[in-house]
């Protein structure tokens, strides 16, 4: 039992330290910066929505609406409201949290396939606003005009428009307190709770625990990371493309957490660096990247269905 | 102001009737086997190309036959060779499968005949306006209309009057008990999993006259096709081809009156026909 504790923790640390030396080492490599800031944003979608799908066995297909509304919330905000940065990350997750409030209630006592297919098409709801909307969003050209601020600390100022090793830092930091909030979750009574919905739905209801108000809450904390991540991507981007909130998406999150390894905490964001990686290796190879990705699923799907932390894991134990 | 109405809720009707010859494909895989096809897109688009491909040798008529079968023959294959290996696993992994499988179908179409919209050629007698007045009423919208009718009186046909439909509807409901009686039900899965994508080529061959060819094009029908099975309610082909004709007039309509709003109002049904009635309009309650 120690001895697990122990390599949780010597694994973690791993992570950690990789995490933090990455634009010292991806260079070394032949990667980027950008690349591995990527990677951090997209991994903390697919780590959200890891904490419905993996932990509390909630198969949401609609993610990207929420990824989709922070950033264009973010987006927004630095082009119509303020130049802050800091405000334009904070309304970006107001934006998505609240709309995953509101839709809530409407979806939470569907389950399984029902509950995907209903997820997938609210998400297609914003796609459209955002499509349509050309005055306001840009419609399909996207929301351009406007840049990340250097951040305005009061006692000094970090150029994270120009240094993308800083911007890289400052989305870190706030991966580490978004993943922070989700680990500690995960080993609250509240988490604990989720488990047992997985396990067993019917039986955390003959104990009396309120199961949808679970889902709810569980619902709207892993929407409220993905609008996070979504803010960051427009920021990392600096333009806003109505593609990230439509329904393919999702589904690439999906596969980031199914590849990484859905039952482990760390898997996603290992799935996510596997998924960036590939996608940014295939596109610059062939115009016929999409075949290859669908190729990828499919492989996935019939041959590492635990994934690679799956596997790994399971190859320890025997 | 009327003759606008009554033209944007009869091309509604045609929408309609075509989300619900693609949601009741759909909505027959999903109700036997437990999966989600979003490849059904693709083969709708395979449906339209094959067609068009075959058009030179055996007329619009002949490939209004042929590449429905065509396509649903490829349908069996992949159900064969792919889909049957996720039957029984986490819903997940039959959504990823299928999700996999468009992106290689649309790209695969794009890869084939190529990204830019190819002229389909449908008989001229039929495109032309059948009234003065009325002109939006041209023949192969009529016979659109017709084939869609045809098409699912033969499916509700099937369904209640042959062994096999008897077996599907059997198996909607208990696929166990099904079993145990003595039903081969793997090849009642990969039947009725042809009989769906036959209606996806169908489906196909029809829209691409209207449309043209392009590869998107299963790729913009499926989302409102979740929406008529989710409207319709789940487990209930009626309420699938309800919801498919009930979200084409209403989309038809708000053209009229909101045009950007084309898209979302479908959304908005859905948003509030959950919240009344979670099962949908003619589900059956507790099934999902």
């Amino acid at each position: 039992m120690r001895g697990d504790d122990l390599q949780k923790r010597a694994a973690t640390a791993i992570v950690w330290l990789l995490l933090i030396g990455a634009p010292y080492w991806l260079p070394a490599i032949g990667g980027y910066t950008e690349l591995g800031t990527r990677v951090v944003v997209l991994g903390l979608a697919a780590m959200s929505l890891n904490f419905l799908l993996g932990y509390t066995g909630v198969l949401s297909f609609g993610h990207a609406a929420y990824f989709g509304l922070g950033a264009y919330g973010a987006g927004m905000t630095l082009r119509y409201l303020v130049p802050s940065t800091g405000l334009s990350v904070i309304i970006g997750t107001l934006v998505g949290t609240i709309a995953a409030a509101i839709i809530g209630p409407m979806i939470i006592r569907l389950r399984g396939v029902y509950f995907a297919m209903v997820t997938i098409a609210f998400g297609q709801t914003f796609y459209f606003i955002a499509f349509r909307w050309n005055t306001v969003t840009g419609g399909d050209d996207g929301l351009i005009g406007w840049t990340r601020q250097p951040l305005n600390l009061g006692f000094a100022t970090i150029d994270i428009l120009k240094s993308s090793v800083a911007f890289y830092y400052f989305v870190l930091v706030l991966f580490a307190v978004a993943v922070g909030i989700m680990a500690w979750l995960l080993r609250s009574p509240f988490g604990r709770t989720l488990l047992a919905i997985r396990e067993n739905e019917r039986r955390a209801r003959f104990l009396g625990i309120p199961v949808d108000q679970h889902i709810w809450i569980s619902w709207v904390i892993s929407c409220c990371f993905v609008s996070l991540a979504g803010a960051l991507y427009a920021l990392l981007n600096n333009f806003v493309d109505p593609r990230t909130l439509y329904w393919s998406q999702s589904g690439d999150f999906v596969i980031m957490a199914v590849l990484g390894g859905m039952r482990s905490f760390w898997g996603p964001l290992l799935g996510a660096a596997i998924f960036v990686v590939l996608q940014d290796y295939l596109s610059s190879q062939t115009q016929n990247w999409m075949s290859f990705v669908g190729l990828f699923f499919v492989l996935v799907v019939l041959f590492f269905p635990r994934g690679v932390l799956g596997i790994i894991r399971r190859r320890a134990t025997a | 102001m009327t003759q606008l109405v009554l033209f944007n809720v009869f091309n509604g009707l045609i929408v309609g009737a075509f989300y619900a010859l693609m949601a009741l494909g759909l909505s027959l895989i999903l109700n036997l086997s437990g999966v989600i096809n979003f490849a059904h897109g693709g083969f709708l688009a395979l449906g339209g190309y094959l067609a068009y491909m075959m058009i030179p040798y055996v007329g619009f008529w002949g490939a209004l036959v042929f590449a429905p079968f065509v396509t649903a023959i490829l349908g069996l294959i992949v159900e064969r060779v792919l889909i049957r290996r996720v039957y029984g696993r986490d819903p997940l992994y039959s959504l990823l499968l299928t999700f996999g499988l468009a992106f290689m179908f649309e790209d695969g179409t794009r890869y084939i005949w190529g990204a830019q919209s190819l002229p389909f050629q449908v008989p001229g007698w039929l495109m032309a306006p059948l009234s003065v007045d009325y002109f939006f009423l041209t023949g192969y919208r009529l016979f659109m209309v017709l084939m869609v009718a045809i098409a699912v009186a033969g499916l509700f046909a099937i369904l209640t009057y042959t062994r096999l439909g008897m077996r599907i509807r059997a198996g909607t409901l208990d696929l166990e008990t099904v079993s145990v009686l003595g039903v081969n039900v793997r090849i009642l899965r990969n039947l009725n999993f042809g009989l769906g994508i036959y209606l996806a080529g169908l489906a196909g061959v029809l829209a691409v006259g209207q449309l043209g060819l392009q590869p998107t094009i299963g790729t913009s029908l499926i989302m409102p096709s979740f929406v008529a099975i989710i409207v319709g309610g789940l487990g209930s082909l009626p309420g699938t081809l309800l919801g498919g004709l009930l979200i084409g007039v209403a989309s038809g309509v708000t053209t009229v009156f909101f045009p950007s709003a084309t898209e979302a109002v479908m959304y908005i049904m859905m948003a509030a026909v959950l919240l009344v009635r979670p099962r949908g309009l003619l589900g059956e309650e507790g099934r999902f």
